[in-house]
């Protein structure tokens, strides 16, 4: 990845100016600020700002020991776990389908990949009128139809149910969208000679094209995890708050419930950085396997 | 397609269009919604097909807001996210291809840290670093105006990244050539590189215009003046927790709104986009 | 126009030295191609000429001026790639007129010297199109009309033909010849192709692994390779190598298996002395028993129509020293069994085993 170019002009002024505009505008607007979360992980101080006191790992041992943080970290790796799994598993069917049929791809294509459009905020917001306690058509359809009352304000597994549905609708365009471009960069020639060894459609599916797509899995696993972690606040904030009782407080929302309207600048802080150890150590694994995949 | 089975085709076009149905259903939902009444839309169940009030409630909503909520009218809303996202998705991809090819293009002392930086930054998003940013935007008076939407947005460099990725695949050639032509390094830029970056440079026009204009967090965050608003951030907070009665008409009109324009921008340049999604893997 | 220089020049990048110590002149005018396998350095000392890698120590001059330092686009050169590298999003016209744009030239100036390169190569009804919508043979002419209508005092060709299919090259090589004709501008021209070197060249430089094998006209490096290196790089198949010590009568060869090879002329001066001796393919001739230099066994045969490449061994060990024959069709001989074959004394080279130079006899 840190290849360079034979040809290249000769180093003056230029290039630092090129890059000033990109430079200064990180520096203020990212590095900056992201130090500064670092740093006020090893502090606590007040509400005010007045005394501050550093405290060095104190806030990390502290939120390792809370039954809240604890919870926020199950509820997170649930939430995640399963819209991720079912995102790709409902994509992947869908491409595979896609695939399989030549008339008509680019029309479904076209159908599907609409959603991506749609901010994660938004699309919480249509589901949770769907599934409004009082006015939802499809508590309307469970009540009547099934017997099942819903009330996601009130149901932990049901507010769970929610935030999984609404965060993976979109994320399943994204997902088909990557899936079918893999699928169709599988050389024909592959599919045709399993076929020949009498392979049907199933088997060459399982033992041909999912292997040969694992980079385009796995780097959709990473993008997955990562907009489960951090890409739906909006929905939370849209639908559950974190409720029912910090049912659906994931990671992220409690890091903005707790600096903002908690005070505790130290402690959410603190939270920043696990998140920020954890999103990074994920980046880098994504890169190291996609650069070895890269290099054959 | 090799063998012929009709069955499996019949599951593959069902599974497909159930599908389709199924992103589509909430959407439709809400159009319906959106063309009624707000007492209608209390009585249960809420109507499954269009009614007559759609100018009515889009009308309502871009020019005078939802009351009960305290939002300003859609249409400001709806300017918000236009100017943060265009700028977002232009500024971003303007500083990049200037970075982009200044790392590819020449080599200078700390090129390499700077190349380093750069992937850093693209580790992280904003919602881990939203106290510090907001105080540094308090501190440049930057709460509520546009450059406190935007600045925060096009400080990862995700874009130079990519332009770098595409950079590294022009032929050597090419610049030698360019070079017995005459051309300095900015020329070179301009004459041949931006051109050839055309369809990068569409691809992530798309994907930033939406990643600007569905943003969240951030712009809840500094913006506290309801003028400043985006659309999203509205729309949310059309609906007030607790048991307020809610004008779902309304709420579901404003949402259409919101949903429009990144709608738009992908379905138009839709060839590009997926083919800019595509290539960002590698 | 003008003569280029290169004074004892090297090239290193880092420890690895890829250029060793070249030294050539070429006149005002000449076509010289530098031949060798890939790796040789060839393509970058034409890079060092052109100005687009530096030259660690050594001279080169262009015109009289000495140029290490001078940018490419004021060497008064140009340039033809590989590739052709094309601007792909420029017309055939604007990749021609993009130089002289540059150069500030009035417009209705760029117009006339486009449209007469344009006819020089037969593009003026391409001049519209885009690199794209062209065929490789099509864009290579572009390329050669973009450093056309510069008239530089110097063509740089970096291994233009290579991409181009067998037909198209044969083609493109009679139009170099009458381009090189009409416009007379000194040429330096690299391939890794022989035949291309020996068809286009005035002179030609063969290198290998940085280094100077021989310097020379085509006509000459054929019949009197410098070295066995270059024997074995010009002509095809390759002139078969004999290793063995001349007999103390000078009349013969022995190779280590005891094998005598006849020579056609006595070399006492070499009587005793462990050498190469040489023989084309081509000049070995079928004979009968009597006139017969040497009998090898021969194991496989290529008939091509027009003539025939036998191959064998002398001796009777099938490991033992290969020979290649290029024998006329209609020789009525038996292709098995030993073959008794003879050779011209013009024909015969020798070469000294341990440096690979030609001795003269």
């Amino acid at each position: 990845m840190a290849a360079e170019k034979r040809a290249y002009f000769p180093a003056g002024w230029l290039p630092y100016a090129l890059v000033a505009p990109q430079l200064a505008i990180t520096l203020v607007f990212f590095m900056w600020p992201a130090s500064q979360t670092v740093w006020q992980s090893l502090l606590v101080e007040d509400a005010f700002g007045q005394n501050v006191q550093f405290v060095g790992l104190l806030n990390f041992r502290e939120l390792f020991v809370d039954p809240y943080y604890l919870n926020s970290f199950k509820v997170t790796a649930v939430f995640s776990i399963v819209m991720t799994v079912g995102a790709l598993l409902i994509s992947l069917t869908l491409a595979a389908c896609c695939d399989y049929l030549i008339r008509g791809a680019q029309v479904y294509q076209t159908l599907l990949i609409w959603p991506y459009a749609v901010a994660p905020v938004v699309a919480a917001v249509l589901w949770a009128f769907i599934f409004n306690p009082s006015v939802g058509i499809l508590t309307y359809v469970l009540r009547g139809w099934f017997g099942v009352e819903w009330n996601h304000m009130l149901n932990a597994n049901q507010a769970m149910t929610l935030i999984v549905i609404a965060s993976g609708w979109k994320q399943i365009s994204y997902n088909f969208l990557f899936f079918l471009a893999g699928m169709q960069a599988v050389p024909k020639s592959l599919i045709e000679a399993a076929a020949i060894d009498g392979a049907g459609p199933l088997r060459r599916f399982l033992t041909v094209v999912l292997p040969l797509i694992s980079p385009t899995t796995f780097f959709l696993l990473v993008v997955n995890i990562v907009y489960a972690f951090f890409e739906t606040f909006g929905v939370i904030d849209a639908t559950t708050q974190g409720g029912p009782m910090q049912a659906t407080q994931v990671l992220v929302y409690k890091v903005f419930h707790d600096g903002f309207k908690g005070g505790d600048l130290g402690g959410s802080a603190a939270q920043s950085v696990v998140l920020m150890v954890i999103v990074m150590t994920l980046t880098v694994v994504q890169f190291r396997y996609i650069e070895r995949k890269v290099k054959y | 397609m090799i063998e012929n089975r009709p069955g499996l085709r019949l599951f593959c076009h069902a599974m497909l269009l159930l599908s389709v149905a199924t992103l589509a259903f909430p959407v439709w939902i809400a159009f319906v919604a959106s063309t009624h009444t707000a007492e209608r839309m209390l009585a249960v169940p809420i109507p499954l097909w269009p009614g007559s009030h759609m100018l009515d409630n889009y009308r309502t909503v871009l020019v005078e807001g939802v009351a009960g909520a305290s939002t300003a009218p859609v249409s400001r809303m709806m300017f918000n996210s236009l100017v943060m996202a265009l700028s977002i998705a232009v500024g971003k991809i303007v500083i990049s291809l200037l970075s982009a090819f200044a790392i590819v293009y020449f080599r200078f002392p700390l090129r390499m840290v700077f190349f380093w930086m750069i992937f850093i930054t693209l580790m992280l998003p904003v919602e881990v670093r939203i106290f510090p940013t907001y105080k540094v935007m308090a501190d440049l008076h930057l709460i509520n105006t546009y450059g406190g939407l935007i600045l925060p947005l096009i400080a990862s460099a995700t874009a130079t990244f990519l332009f770098r990725q595409f950079f590294m695949t022009i032929p050597d050639e090419m610049m030698e050539a360019a070079r017995m032509d005459g051309a300095g390094a900015m020329r070179f830029f301009w004459d041949v590189v931006v051109p050839l970056s055309r369809t990068n440079m569409a691809a992530l026009f798309v994907i930033l215009f939406i990643y600007g204009w569905n943003q969240y967090l951030w712009p809840l965050l500094v913006t506290t003046d309801e003028s400043m608003y985006t659309a999203v951030i509205g729309i949310k907070r059309m609906i007030p927790g607790g048991d307020a009665s809610v004008d779902w008409n309304l709420v579901m009109s404003a949402a259409m709104l919101a949903m429009l324009p990144p709608a738009l921008v992908v379905i138009v340049m839709q060839k590009w986009f997926v083919k800019g999604l595509v290539e960002q893997e590698k | 126009m003008a003569a280029v220089s290169i004074r004892d020049v090297y090239k290193s990048f880092g420890p690895v030295k890829v250029i060793q110590g070249i030294s050539m002149e070429v006149g005002d005018g000449e076509f010289v191609v530098m031949v060798g396998p890939s790796g040789c350095g060839k393509s970058t000392l034409l890079r060092m000429i052109a100005g687009l890698e530096s030259i660690t120590s050594g001279e080169i001059a262009i015109g009289g001026r000495v140029v290490n330092k001078v940018e490419p686009k004021d060497r008064d050169i140009a340039m033809v790639f590989q590739n052709y590298a094309l601007y792909p999003h420029k017309s055939v016209y604007d990749n021609m007129a993009y130089g002289l744009k540059i150069r500030g030239l009035p417009k209705a100036e760029i117009e006339t010297l486009v449209q007469r390169a344009a006819a020089t190569l037969e593009l003026s009804q391409l001049l519209k199109r885009s690199p794209r919508e062209l065929s490789g043979g099509q864009r290579q002419r572009v390329a050669m009309g973009r450093a056309i209508v510069r008239q530089p005092a110097v063509f740089l060709f970096d291994e233009p033909l290579s991409n181009l299919d067998a037909k198209l090259r044969v083609q493109m090589r009679a139009e170099l010849q009458s381009l090189h004709r009409r416009l007379g501008t000194t040429t330096l021209y690299v391939t890794h192709d022989q035949v291309e070197a020996m068809t286009l060249a005035q002179r030609m430089l063969v290198m290998n692994q940085g280094r100077t094998e021989q310097i020379g006209a085509p006509l000459e490096v054929y019949t009197h390779p410098a070295t066995t290196f270059v024997a074995g790089f010009i002509g095809s198949p390759p002139m078969n190598l004999i290793p063995g010590r001349i007999a103390a009568d000078g009349a013969a060869l022995v190779t280590g298996e005891g094998e005598r090879v006849h020579l056609p002329r006595a070399v006492a001066a070499l009587a005793n002395r462990e050498v190469l001796l040489g023989v084309r393919p081509e000049h070995l001739e079928a004979c009968d028993e009597a006139s017969a230099l040497l009998r090898p066994q021969i194991n496989f045969v290529e008939l091509l129509g027009s003539d025939s490449l036998v191959y064998g061994y002398l001796g009777t060990d099938k490991r033992g020293v290969r020979l290649a024959a290029r024998l006329h069709a209609t020789s009525t001989q038996a292709h098995d069994g030993a073959l008794p074959l003879r050779f011209e004394s013009q024909h015969m080279h020798v070469f000294d085993p341990a440096s690979g130079q030609r001795v003269e006899i």
